[in-house]
């Protein structure tokens, strides 16, 4: 069935019920949406099965006709998947096991009474907190790029439009010349969110004027979407295309339109199977509907969208070097200018933006470039998706308002840093960004602020450090991803990332000299002023702002042949305290290569020419009496 | 007419050409590495960067690599400032570190001001010319030459680069001796450190 304008509005309104329940309202109703989380995460902790023994047990009671099980994408809260959320009323269940199930249908949707064993606690012994909208994870976060987020089937375009999705482009296509669309996103602010922060409607607006030279005249225009996310740790891009594929595609349909393109790419990573699956569902069913293809709605609109999939390099996350692999070439960037939007796809021009910027457009064009840009601060408007991972209670993936403080992101969503210990880093924009220390915690996240802070916003991974991090193994790592991605092509980024991971690991190893962090001061300096693309122009930040705010560190490997956070093995020694030891034997029991000796009850001793410093007896020692210096 | 400065002599030009070109046309001399003029430009060997910016804005300026950043009106570009210096040093040092044995790059490095034994150098020129780990011993400095005149002129695509970061090289598809080689030399040819050479069979 093609879909005409009217058809969207007349789905809308079939579904009103759908659409009242999921945003919490239409409680007289009677009627519940069970949100089951099916997000990668989740799905790895077996969501999946949860959500068939809840099917199983509602069949059971003959429930079905009141209660309806749903899919969605990423919730968001991670750490304590798998999660269910019971609409309208938001009640939040975490951690189910499909053990919890028969208990939860038989007290909670046959009794009414909701189980509070199976809720969120923010501490232990402290009272649950049943609506998921009360729980400080969520509190301080503002949806937009996740307006959709575990409220809507990804898998299911009846759904989206239910939510209003598809009103926008609608909007677009029969009220709105293509100029005005342009116009409404630069009003908007909206600034690439791949990490750069070029402002988008300007970007569009190159492109939408770039002269063709070519016979094909302005047809032969392309648009991409960058979701080849490559930063360790970061999963923003994937949880979008996971939980709401269709915004992503009606951003860029509006984007096709605005800017004159035919034909779309989305580049993503094979290494996304649930991504990807999803996605590929979403363009088969939007085709079927009309809203890809010939005469998009009935319109004179046409364009359609291939799905590119990328085989894992992170250089490819530049835009030339994307380019380039999608020709089928070598996965290599190339000079600017001539950029993208004049020469880019085939030598024609092409606009790329990454999925958090197409995501953010529909909800722009619906509500208004003024109500967008009302969040934010002067310079960066809207919101940023992070991905908040590392050394914080509450991992997950979070939506919040540009200007908020790295404090506010750690201390009240993330809920701190467990088990008591002390924070030390937060490392922001993945191998091209920076460490923030504790004294810059009241940053306010925003792209110029974190540029002066040594860091970049990049795609949004944020990874929290605490005191057992050593930074110069930080670096270290991030030095070796870099130099290990690094394409090649460019002499300092293949040679200059090369020489700064041997000079760090000299460093952990405990040959560093005297001047080695001048050393690769100078030589961050370096690349970063001659290397070619932004892979090798930003690969030194992590060693710089390491330097910078860790300095101290560093000078302890070098000088003492120390690792303070007792994290570089040629650094440490693992040793038994004669006091705490009860003689348990768990430390003799666990040592891989058996250098523990002692007998039950009596004080154990580390052979320290066999330990191999793997820390084994370290993690399993109840009495803490295993000393790392 | 579009007019670009360098080193404060006036160029004006109407067709598109690189500042490597325009420079020529100046007689000014840029030193370059992985570039040939009859070859698509390259931009990875960095040692033909230079100091642009704009009249407009002549305070703010950028390194650029001559050979493939084109020539815009009101560019002012600068080629042999403090710091266009000291970034092809860092580049010709990086290069002498990985290919100590090679004669051209050793001669580049002395026509530079550096010594190609690592006297007399700065902290990070000591590191890489006295301290550095040894690589593998070639004179090849992956400037790409080779693979872009095999694919450009006699359309053999006969070799390809392999692998990321250090470990990248020159190689014939699958490392295996390539169907497609017509042994026409071109790649002996436009080899600049003459590391590839042509043997009767």
């Amino acid at each position: 069935m093609k879909l005409k304008p009217e058809d969207i509005r007349s789905i809308r309104e079939k579904s009103a019920s759908v659409s009242a329940i999921r945003r919490g309202e239409g409680a007289a109703e009677k009627k519940m949406d069970l949100l089951v989380c099916a997000g990668t995460g989740c799905v790895s902790n077996h969501s999946l099965k949860v959500k068939s023994s809840l099917i199983a047990e509602i069949e059971k009671h003959e429930l079905q006709n009141r209660i309806n099980v749903v899919t969605t994408g990423c919730n968001g809260f991670c750490a304590n998947g798998p999660i269910v959320v019971v609409k309208p009323d938001d009640i939040f269940y975490q951690l189910l096991t499909p053990e919890d199930i028969p208990q939860l249908v038989e007290e909670h949707f046959l009794g009414g009474r909701p189980v509070e064993r199976l809720m969120y606690r923010p501490g232990e012994g402290e009272a649950p907190i049943p609506k998921m909208a009360s729980i400080p994870f969520f509190g301080k976060q503002q949806l937009i790029a996740l307006a959709n987020r575990g409220i809507v089937d990804p898998e299911r375009i009846e759904e989206y439009i239910a939510l209003g999705g598809y009103q926008a482009l609608v909007k677009a296509l029969t009220e709105m010349s293509r100029e005005q669309v342009i116009e409404e996103i630069k009003t908007s602010g909206l600034r690439g969110r791949g990490g750069a922060g070029f402002p988008t409607g300007k970007k569009w607006e190159f492109c939408k004027n770039a002269t063709v030279a070519s016979a094909e005249g302005e047809a032969a225009k392309y648009i991409i979407c960058n979701a080849d996310e490559g930063d360790p740790g970061a999963f923003m891009d994937r949880s979008i295309v996971e939980s709401d594929p269709y915004a992503l595609l009606e951003g860029m349909l509006i984007g096709a339109y605005a800017i004159g393109a035919t034909h779309g790419f989305i580049y993503i990573r094979a290494e996304y199977p649930l991504a990807l699956e999803r996605l590929t569902q979403a363009l088969e069913q939007a085709r079927e509907y009309g809203l890809l293809g010939e005469q998009i709605l009935g319109t004179d609109f046409s364009f359609d969208i291939t799905v590119s999939k990328g085989a894992g390099a992170f250089v490819c996350g530049e835009e030339t070097s994307l380019i380039a692999s999608l020709e089928g070439k070598l996965p290599e960037p190339r000079v600017r200018p001539p950029y993208p939007a004049q020469s880019g796809y085939m030598g024609k021009p092409t606009n790329i933006n990454n999925v958090e910027t197409w995501a953010n457009v529909p909800h722009i064009i619906n509500r208004g470039a003024e109500w967008f840009s009302s969040f934010g601060t002067d310079t960066s408007k809207g919101t940023k998706v992070f991905s908040l991972v590392g050394k914080v209670n509450n991992t997950g993936l979070v939506e919040v308002p540009m200007g908020i403080t790295m404090r506010e992101i750690v201390f009240e969503i993330g809920g701190g840093i467990p088990g008591g210990k002390k924070f030390k880093a937060v490392q922001t924009g993945g191998p091209s960004g920076g460490c923030i220390p504790e004294s810059l915690l009241d940053t306010p996240v925003d792209y110029e602020s974190l540029v002066q802070a040594g860091s970049i916003m990049g795609s949004g991974g944020m990874i929290v450090m605490d005191e057992d991090n050593c930074m110069v193994e930080v670096a270290r790592y991030f030095i070796s991803f870099t130099q290990q991605e690094s394409c090649g092509k460019c002499t300092p980024c293949r040679e200059g990332t090369w020489h700064m991971l041997n000079i760090l690991e000299d460093i952990s190893a405990g040959r560093g000299q005297e001047g080695d962090i001048e050393l690769l001061e100078k030589m961050a300096q370096h690349i970063k002023e001659t290397a070619l693309c932004g892979l090798g122009n930003t690969a030194p930040n992590p060693v710089l702002t390491t330097i910078r705010y860790f300095r101290d560190e560093y000078e302890a490997h070098i000088r003492d042949k120390r690792c303070p956070a007792g994290v570089c093995k040629a650094l440490i020694t693992y040793s038994i305290d004669p006091v705490n030891c009860t003689g348990c034997t768990a430390c003799a029991k666990n040592c891989p290569v058996a250098c523990i000796s002692g007998e039950r009850k009596k004080t154990h001793v580390i052979d320290q020419d066999r330990c191999i410093k793997c820390g084994m007896c370290y993690s399993v020692c109840n009495f803490d009496a295993v000393r790392v210096e | 007419m579009a007019t670009i400065s360098i080193d404060g002599k006036n160029l004006e030009f109407e067709e598109r050409l690189t500042i490597l070109e325009a420079a020529k046309a100046l007689r000014i001399k840029v030193p370059s590495l992985c570039h040939n003029e009859h070859l698509s430009p390259y931009g990875g060997c960095r040692i033909c960067l230079v100091e642009a910016a704009t009249r407009a804005v002549p305070k703010r300026s950028r390194l650029v690599p001559a050979c493939s950043a084109p020539a815009e009106d009101g560019m002012l570009i600068t080629t042999d400032s403090q710091r266009v210096q000291d970034s092809r040093r860092f580049i010709i040092e990086l290069l002498l570190s990985r290919c100590p044995e090679s004669q051209i790059i050793r001669d580049m490095a002395a026509q530079m001001g550096v010594d190609p034994d690592g006297r007399n150098l700065d902290v990070v020129g000591q590191y890489l010319l006295q301290r550095a780990p040894s690589q593998e011993a070639t004179n090849c400095i992956l400037c790409g030459l080779c693979v872009r005149v095999c694919q450009q002129i006699p359309e053999r695509y006969a070799l390809s680069l392999k692998e990321r970061g250090i470990h990248r090289k020159v190689t014939p598809p699958f490392e295996k001796v390539a169907e497609s080689c017509i042994g026409c030399g071109s790649c002996a040819y436009v080899c600049p450190t003459k590391t590839i050479t042509i043997e009767e069979v």
